[in-house]
């Protein structure tokens, strides 16, 4: 039954992923606009991240790096243009898309009053994890997380970053093949952020995983980073960190991303 | 998704509102004491005052506080079915709705098993509530040949299923948390007090015909009534039928409600606040 289970939720791609992962991106997104009444959200955005790359999506507050993510994750659905995970349409194959998709939201998801251990069991449930595989899934992505020992611990006893790290635990329990993660260094003290934003790009090196980071703050770029720069609803640019650069004619990604958006550094 | 899968998904759903109700000692001992209150209290002050006559599916006079205990089982289910729409705005307000919406499932599976989870917390609150008030003398004749307790069940179930669609109706609604204790004043007091959970609906007939209509077409009074009639083990076909055409009602809304094409989330943006 485990074994069934693994094969709908992850599909083909196994520990081999990277492989054949490749060939079909993580994430297309196509000619996407989105409005609430007179208000654009997003407005023609198109931009693809491939399997095994970090791209961070830079944009200011307001840029319409929520919306873009509630469509991702179909909290509701877009009208206009279109979205796919792996090559499922989000609005058509919902189920086989999200079950692709590990995500780490803006805002708190732990139960603060549950134990570590009974907040991963939930995320698994959700997923329709059996026992047996949800234990030996936390035991590997609690460990990665080194949080291991916290096991029995209530979550609110654990600091942010430990909070953020058993969210991205949470996430990865189902194996998904692409990571989204909506500011999740908000509400973090400066001296974690670092940690995790280094431990998922050790998972798109090493698993595979595509990871989309949203994020307004310049210094979470690494130079081997994918950028795609959204303000006020509209893709700016889009590419590796040196060609975004090199195209705005500037020294550093922080003064490219000032010179397209008009507005001054962070 | 198999068959395994989603019952895995219910369970987890189920296990975590359980977790959470036990961890909230506070709100496991007002949801008891709140009936408690009203059975000691209220319903001994107006023992006196109000006589009951003999009205299905009572067979002999009966006191005053045998009659509001159905209205008080009500009462436990309502507030808990309003307790939980308003853990889905907090939810909604503090990410945790999130979760829950990025699962594979259905979303009409994840939110009729949320609501179903709700409605066996609330069981479990009416069961606890039940033992003490045999200790008072109140008994519905569940030890003759009636079995009362256990035909109780699946009214239980029923009534629940009802009142917390109807909560997650509202909380698909309400936009913040703020707007809850309004919802409380407008909500849960009128069709608690228009019902006949506190009095019997032909003495408030004789006071105002509006209202006795108000009452009887009222869900929650459907809701008593066929609580009322469970406990002595029998099945009120008419409150039946219309608790179960509430529930689809409101059901249906809920999720039309959170469906993510059409529903209210989708053309606000939600959830909490303005999207960025």
């Amino acid at each position: 039954m485990d074994r069934a289970l693994t094969a709908t939720t992850t599909g083909s791609t196994t520990s081999a992923g990277v492989a054949t992962g490749a060939d079909i991106p993580a994430l297309t997104v196509e000619g996407l606009s989105h409005s609430f009444g007179a208000r654009q959200a997003l407005d023609d955005v198109s931009f693809a991240i491939a399997a095994g790359s970090f791209t961070a999506l830079l944009g200011p507050n307001g840029a319409g790096k929520t919306t873009l993510f509630s469509l991702v994750t179909r909290l509701y659905n877009n009208r206009v243009g279109s979205i796919r995970v792996f090559g499922f349409e989000v609005r058509r194959q919902p189920s086989e898309a999200l079950a692709r998709i590990g995500a780490i939201f803006q805002q708190r998801t732990l139960d603060l009053d549950l134990t570590v251990a009974e907040n991963l069991h939930y995320h698994a449930a959700l997923h329709g994890m059996g026992r047996r595989e949800t234990n030996e899934r936390i035991e590997i992505e609690l460990g990665r997380a080194g949080l291991h020992d916290r096991l029995k611990d209530k979550v609110r006893s654990l600091s942010g970053g430990q909070m953020r790290r058993v969210e991205i635990a949470a996430a990865l329990l189902h194996r998904p093949r692409l990571l989204l993660l909506d500011e999740p260094t908000v509400g973090v003290d400066i001296g974690s952020r670092r940690p995790i934003l280094e431990h998922v790009h050790r998972l798109c090196r090493e698993d595979g995983l595509g990871a989309l980071w949203a994020t307004h703050l310049i210094d979470e770029v690494n130079p081997g980073d994918d950028v795609v720069v959204l303000h006020q609803g509209r893709v700016l640019a889009h590419g590796d960190v040196d060609g975004v650069t090199r195209a705005a004619g500037t020294a550093t990604i922080g003064e490219a991303f000032g010179k397209l958006t008009g507005i001054g550094r962070r | 998704m198999t068959i395994v899968q989603y019952a895995r998904c219910f369970n987890g759903i189920f296990v975590r509102e359980m977790l959470r109700f036990l961890n909230q000692y506070g709100r496991f001992f007002s949801a008891l004491v709140r009936p408690l209150v009203w059975l000691f209290i209220f319903a001994m002050g107006f023992r006196g005052i109000l006589g009951v006559s003999i009205i299905p599916p009572y067979q002999t006079y009966i006191p005053y506080e045998v009659y509001i205990t159905p209205g008080l089982i009500g009462m436990i289910q309502l507030f808990n079915g309003m307790q939980s729409s308003l853990s889905m705005v907090y939810d909604r307000e503090m990410g945790s709705m999130r979760t829950l919406m990025v699962s594979p499932m259905p979303r009409w599976y994840l939110l009729t098993s949320k609501l179903l989870a709700a409605v066996l917390v609330s069981v479990v609150q009416v069961y606890v509530y039940l033992a003490i008030a045999w200790f008072w003398k109140i008994r519905p004749p569940a030890l003759g040949p009636h079995l009362g307790y256990v035909a109780l069940l699946p009214a239980l179930i029923l009534s629940g299923l009802m009142l917390g669609a109807l909560g997650l109706l509202m909380s698909s609604v309400i936009k913040q948390l703020e707007n809850f204790a309004g919802v409380m004043n407008f909500v849960i007091f009128p069709m608690f007090f228009a019902s006949s959970a506190l009095y019997p609906l032909y003495q408030m007939r004789r006071s105002s015909l509006e209202l006795f209509w108000i009452a009887t077409y009222n869900p929650f009074s459907r809701a008593v009534d066929l609580i009322r009639f469970a406990l002595y083990g029998q099945i009120n076909v008419e409150a039946l039928l219309w608790v179960l055409g509430f529930l689809m009602l409101f059901l249906s809304l809920a999720i039309y409600g959170y469906d993510p094409s059409r529903g209210i989330i989708a053309r606000r943006g939600g959830p909490g606040g303005p999207p960025g």
